[in-house]
């Protein structure tokens, strides 16, 4: 977790031990420049969504555009047949990815926390060699499309992103350190079996982790894109998620620049303009930028707990 | 996952052995985490038998499984695959690409933000650290798709900002999707601008963690800001610089495919200093369906990764006995 309280020392010696204030403000103008930077591209990115066709084809994208327009986020109301689905689908996919890897990632991690299991050995085994050794793409790749069939289908969006070493080790290093035995010893001791034990003494008071391995698993479902481009292929539109429709739209502009005898006015007329590309790509961010400051604590917490012990 | 854990895992499960009983605790438990072990044995461990498309000529049996035609069907052709990779002319050049960049990448991935997480601790105003701290982690959270499109705004040949710039200047405009010499910067550029907030926050929680009576102390002695740097933070810092310098050196031949496919537009023209090796596994399994080729790049890319995750691990370690990663 950060500690901000601790950032600037509150002892007078601490005081005393500050940089000095020309130093200061060459480090906060840095910073400032760092910040601006990161943040600049997202609100251009957003003017050029909410700036007019017309402005855009006379000056190019523009910080300050001769006119707005919120025509490109009114086609996208309007376009609900595409867009709106694939919404939906990002959303769909975010949810259910999300519970089921908390599922995974939880159960295991409880097992593993457990000091007298019996097969603690052999799972963490099995959680340390996929993070050595892969069987590459294409061995993936070709599994499971031919073995397990998940061309064009959701489950190839959320089944393989569900579970990962490092959530599982997470969530074992939480319950180790953090959920004391005598609660589970007093579960025992009434009668309650490992599963009742779980999902209602430990689950309850291990909000924080899942909370951080709930928000990990949400940012990646819904910026997820190589699934998609893996398993998805063009006669399935119904099942795109938005990341996916940005990629789409690319392909097919780059696709009718290269064969000429495609290049006419009625197709360019099916293909989404400059502004509402930009105005998808806000849709994808906006949720993330807005929610994302409110939870970074947990997401450090989650980095630091990891990054320490593998 | 420390040595000592897992000898003392080992200890205890000889003493269980002794005991020769499996409890209604453990078969709970095993019942409780037989879904994610399902999960690790379909999604991790059943795709290692892929590996031998590496050494076997792939072709499908018409009206035959798939487990048919590669187990039975195709005709194992031993390391033919590896060699054909070898004489081709490309591969040097992907072989450099993704190890320049990884270096690259390594050396500033390292020293940036270690660097800016020491410098935003010193800062007197906690406010303006707390916003820039969050201003910087923002690139984290999104992804390359995003990114490509941030890219393309200021880059586009027509529209894009830089280019109305160099116009407004009596410049010349540059075909940026077309012009392969300032990629290697601006890939390191787009890159640096995507992690640098993450690695920085990952620091900061360590400095901010670090007991204030050492510096304290420090400024008894007369020890200055950067004396107390190079004494205090450096050191501390050290095990998770080494974790974090362990876990890259790992990914040393794998690139992340985002910023060398989508930020790049999969531009033919820039080919020769964007293609890595995961490029180019992803080109031949999806656009030419080669998967001999595909699979034995593969294979070469996780045997290196893995001796490379092995070995730098081990040099860490004999420097710093404390901080290894296993």
């Amino acid at each position: 977790m950060s500690k901000p309280s601790k950032m600037v020392p509150t002892s007078g010696l601490g005081r005393f031990n500050q940089i000095k204030p020309l130093t200061n403000v060459l480090f906060s103008l840095l910073f400032i420049l760092l910040a601006l930077l990161t943040v600049l591209p997202v609100i251009f990115v957003f003017i050029i969504s909410i700036s007019s066709e017309a402005s855009i084809a006379a000056n190019g994208y523009s910080f300050f555009p001769s006119e707005l327009s919120m025509g490109a986020y009114e086609y996208l109301w309007n376009s609900k047949d595409y867009i709106g689905r694939s919404f939906l689908n990002s959303i769909g996919i975010t949810i259910v990815g999300t519970i089921l890897g908390l599922i995974l990632t939880s159960t295991l991690g409880y097992a593993l926390s457990r000091p007298n299991y019996r097969l603690k050995g052999l799972y963490t085994t099995m959680l340390i060699i996929p993070m050595l050794f892969s069987g590459g793409l294409v061995a993936t790749y070709m599994i499971n499309t031919q073995v397990y069939h998940l061309k064009n289908t959701y489950l190839s969006m959320i089944l393989p992103g569900a579970c990962s070493t490092f959530y599982v080790v997470v969530m074992r290093t939480f319950f180790q350190t953090t959920i004391p035995d005598s609660i589970i010893e007093s579960g025992k001791i009434d009668g309650a079996r490992q599963f009742r034990i779980f999902t209602q003494l430990v689950l309850p008071i291990s909000l924080p982790v899942i909370a951080t391995i709930g928000l990990f698993l949400t940012f990646n479902y819904w910026n997820a894109w190589y699934s998609a481009m893996l398993y998805l292929d063009s006669n399935h539109r119904e099942l795109y998620p938005l990341q996916y429709v940005l990629i789409s739209i690319e392909k097919n502009i780059s696709f009718m620049a290269r064969n000429e005898e495609f290049f006419r006015e009625d197709s360019m007329q099916n293909l989404p303009s400059e502004t509402m590309r930009m105005a998808i790509v806000m849709v994808v961010v906006i949720p993330i930028a807005c929610s994302y400051p409110f939870f970074q604590r947990y997401f450090v917490g989650g980095l630091t707990i990891g990054a320490v012990k593998g | 996952m420390k040595k000592k854990e897992l000898k003392a895992n080992a200890g205890e499960i000889t003493i269980k052995k002794k005991r020769k009983r499996f409890t209604v605790d453990d078969l709970d438990l095993t019942l409780l985490s037989l879904p994610t072990v399902a999960w690790f044995v379909a999604f991790c461990y059943v795709p290692l038998f892929g590996i031998i498309f590496a050494f076997k000529n792939y072709k499908v049996k018409a009206g035959k499984g798939f487990i048919y035609s590669l187990f039975v069907h195709s005709k194992w052709v031993g390391f033919k695959n590896f060699d054909f990779l070898f004489r081709s002319p490309d591969v040097a050049n992907i072989f450099r690409n993704t190890l320049a960049y990884n270096i690259v990448f390594l050396l500033i991935g390292v020293t940036v933000p270690v660097a800016l997480a020491i410098m935003i601790t010193q800062l007197h105003s906690r406010k303006l650290a707390k916003v820039c701290q969050t201003a910087v982690f923002l690139p984290h959270f999104l992804s390359w798709i995003v990114v490509s499109y941030f890219v393309f705004a200021f880059l586009s040949t027509d529209k894009g900002l830089i280019n109305s710039l160099i116009r407004t200047l009596g410049g010349e405009q540059v075909l940026w999707y077309q012009d392969k010499q300032p990629w290697p910067f601006l890939l390191t550029f787009i890159n640096t601008w995507k992690t640098f907030g993450y690695s920085m926050v990952v620091y900061m929680a360590t400095i901010t963690g670090i007991d204030q009576s050492l510096y304290e102390s420090a400024v008894i002695d007369g020890a200055t800001k950067w004396q107390q740097t190079k004494g205090i933070t450096l050191p501390l810092l050290r095990p998770i610089i080494s974790i974090m310098f362990i876990m890259n050196v790992g990914h040393i031949f794998s690139t992340d495919f985002g910023l060398f496919f989508q930020v790049t537009r999969d531009s033919n023209s820039l080919i020769d200093v964007t293609q890595t090796l995961d490029v180019y596994v992803y080109k031949a399994l999806m656009q030419n369906n080669n998967y001999n080729y595909s699979s034995a790049v593969s294979l070469l890319q996780s045997v290196f990764g893995c001796i490379l995750l092995l070995v730098a691990n081990k040099v860490v370690k004999r420097i710093d006995p404390e901080s290894g990663l296993f």
